[in-house]
C-alpha cells in the first residue's frame, strides 16, 4: 500500500486496522543470486539499489538481531559531505544527492531535515583548516561557506561567542544543505522498498560462516541453515573483522565504541546542527525537543556497545562550554555501538581476495551520512563485479599500495 | 570506566593510562625483504578479535611505561596485566 495523505485518511476512518506489515518475514529460500549479510541502513540500501538500478529480484538480507537495531539506530543522525579530498567529498555528496530525493523515492517519510552544520573552529590553525576544506569543498562543486563569530552569534543564540570563553570562536564553517534525518526511518524505508521489489528480509539470522570453493565464494551458513549464494556482500560495521575472519581474511579494521546520548526534552533552541572538532562533541536537537549529542571514540578495541564514563564527560565538558545555558539539563538515556575504524577514516567499499565476496566495512564514526550512497556504490560493485568510479578510491588494495584518502585530522573528523 | 593494574604502580583508572592496541605486532627485521602486501599486513591490518585480546597500555599519567593487558573485548573483563620483556623487575 502506497504511502499517501489519501491513503492516511483512509485507514484513519477504518482505525488503522488495514495497514499491512511494511515488509513481509519470509522463511530463507536455499539459494539466492545475492546474499547481503547485515541488515543495517547501508545493507538494506544495497539490496534496494541491486534491485532497483541493476534488476536483480534474487536476494536476501540476513540481520542477526533486527532491523535497525544496530549502528543506524546509535548514530547522531548527522548527515553532511563537507569532506576534504575529492575523493571522499564526491562519493559523500553522491550520498547527499540521494538523500535529496530519498523519501520520494521510498515513498517513505525519512524526515530529512537540511538545517545545516557547523563546524566551528577556535584556533587560528582551525580557521586555516576550515578555510582550506571550504575552498576544496567549493572547487568540488559543493556547497560550502565561511561564517564569522558576529553571524554564529545571530544564527545561533545560545552559543557562547564571547572572546573570554574558554573555548573562543573564532568562525565556523558552514554546510547548508547538511542536516540529520530520521535513523529508523532510513532502516525502515529502504526496508520497506526493498522488501516490495521481491528483496527477502530475514532477521534473527546469523551468518556463521562463510563458504568457498576453489577461492569462489558459495553461500553462507546461518543460524536458520545452509544457504547458497553466488554473491554476498557483507556490510556488517563493527563486526566487519568477525566477518572477513570467516573467509580467511585479515582487514585494517580496528572497533571501537562510540557513544552517544540525548538530554530530557525542551523547547526549541537549536534548529541547526552545531559540530567542534577541537573540542569533540557534537549537538543537535531532535524533533522531540531532546538535545542528541555524540562523543568521540573510547580508545580502546570494544565489542561491547558501551564505553567509559570519562569519554561522556569529555564531550559533555565540551558541549557545556559551548552552550553554558545547557548546563542544568539531564541525560535521559546513553547508549554506545561498534564502529569500524579504519587507518585513514575512509570506508572499505570492494572486491575481495574471494571471488564473489565484497566488502563494505571501515565507516568509522561517519557511516550514517552516507547510508544511500554507500549502498548505492556497494549495489553497483556487486552487480558489475568492479566498482564504480566514485568507490574505485576506496578499494581494500589501497593499503598496499600506499593510496589512502588521509580524512583523519584534515576533515571535520568529528562526525 | 575500565580499572586497569599497572604492574609497577597497582590498579589505577583507565584515565591515567593511553592506549596501544594489539600486542605483538612485530616490526619485520627486513621491511625492504618484503613485497607490498606483506607491509601491509604489518602496518595496517589487525585481528580485532571479538573476544580475547592481548594488548598494549602505557602508564601515561604515571610511570610512562607500556605494559600488557588481556582483556575480553566484549564484557570489557581484565583477565590480568603483563610485562612485556624478560629482566623488567625493577
Amino acid at each position: 500500500m502506497k504511502y499517501s495523505a489519501l491513503n492516511l485518511l483512509r485507514n484513519g476512518l477504518r482505525h488503522n486496522r488495514d495497514w499491512p506489515e511494511a515488509w513481509r518475514h519470509p522463511e530463507p529460500k536455499s539459494h539466492y543470486d545475492v546474499i547481503i549479510v547485515g541488515g543495517g541502513g547501508h545493507g538494506l540500501a544495497t539490496a534496494y539499489y541491486l534491485a532497483k538500478e541493476h534488476g536483480l529480484r534474487n536476494i536476501a538480507v540476513l540481520e542477526k538481531n533486527w532491523i535497525g537495531g544496530g549502528n543506524t539506530a546509535r548514530n547522531t543522525t548527522i548527515v553532511r559531505s563537507n569532506y576534504l579530498w575529492t575523493e571522499a567529498a564526491l562519493l559523500y555528496e553522491k550520498s547527499m544527492q540521494l538523500w535529496e530525493g530519498l523519501s520520494n523515492d521510498l515513498n517513505y517519510n525519512v524526515m530529512f531535515s537540511q538545517r545545516g552544520v557547523y563546524n566551528l573552529g577556535h584556533t587560528l590553525q582551525d580557521m586555516r583548516d576550515i578555510e582550506r576544506r571550504v575552498s576544496a569543498n567549493r572547487l568540488n562543486g559543493l556547497d560550502a561557506e565561511i561564517v564569522t563569530p558576529d553571524q554564529l552569534k545571530r544564527a545561533i543564540p545560545a552559543l557562547n561567542t564571547s572572546a573570554s570563553a574558554r573555548y573562543p570562536i573564532l568562525g565556523a564553517s558552514l554546510q547548508r544543505r547538511a542536516g540529520v534525518a530520521r535513523h529508523d526511518a532510513v532502516a525502515w524505508g529502504f526496508a520497506r522498498a526493498a522488501d516490495a521489489l521481491g528483496v527477502d528480509i530475514i532477521e534473527q539470522c546469523e551468518v556463521t560462516g562463510i563458504e568457498r570453493r576453489n577461492n569462489k565464494v558459495t553461500g553462507v551458513q546461518t543460524s536458520r541453515g545452509h544457504i547458497t549464494a553466488d554473491k554476498v556482500g557483507v556490510v556488517v560495521a563493527g563486526h566487519a573483522s568477525v566477518l572477513a575472519n570467516m573467509a580467511g581474511l585479515r582487514l585494517p579494521i580496528q572497533s571501537h565504541p562510540l557513544q552517544a546520548f540525548v538530554s530530557e526534552p525542551l523547547k526549541p533552541v537549536l534548529d541547526t546542527v552545531v559540530m567542534s572538532n577541537a573540542v569533540h562533541g557534537y549537538v543537535s536537537q531532535s524533533d522531540k525537543g531532546e538535545l542528541v549529542i555524540g562523543a568521540g571514540i573510547d580508545a580502546y578495541n570494544g565489542y561491547g556497545q558501551r564505553g567509559s564514563f570519562a569519554t561522556i564527560e569529555h564531550a559533555l565538558q565540551a558541549i557545556i562550554e559551548l552552550f553554558p545555558s545547557f548546563s542544568r539539563l539531564r541525560l535521559l538515556r546513553l547508549w554506545g555501538g561498534i564502529v569500524d575504524v579504519c587507518p585513514d577514516a575512509c570506508p572499505i567499499i570492494s572486491k575481495t581476495p574471494v571471488n564473489g565476496l565484497y566488502f563494505n566495512c571501515g565507516w568509522g564514526t561517519g557511516g550514517f551520512k552516507a547510508t544511500p550512497g554507500s549502498g548505492w556504490a556497494f549495489a553497483h560493485t556487486i552487480a558489475r563485479n568492479r566498482p564504480h568510479e566514485l568507490n574505485a578510491p576506496f578499494s581494500l588494495d589501497r593499503f598496499a599500495t600506499g593510496a589512502l584518502v588521509d580524512e583523519h585530522g584534515a576533515a571535520a573528523v568529528a562526525h | 570506566m575500565l580499572l586497569i593494574e599497572c604492574p609497577w604502580c597497582g590498579q589505577r583508572a583507565e584515565t591515567e593510562f593511553s592506549y596501544g592496541g594489539e600486542a605483538g605486532i612485530t616490526r619485520p627485521i627486513d621491511p625492504s625483504a618484503l613485497d607490498d602486501a606483506e607491509w601491509a599486513d604489518y602496518l595496517y591490518m589487525r585481528n580485532n578479535p571479538c573476544g580475547s585480546i592481548k594488548e598494549l597500555w602505557n602508564h601515561s599519567q604515571g610511570c610512562r611505561r607500556w605494559f600488557g593487558v588481556e582483556r575480553d573485548t566484549v564484557s570489557y573483563k581484565i583477565a590480568g596485566s603483563f610485562k612485556l620483556y624478560a629482566g623488567e623487575e625493577k
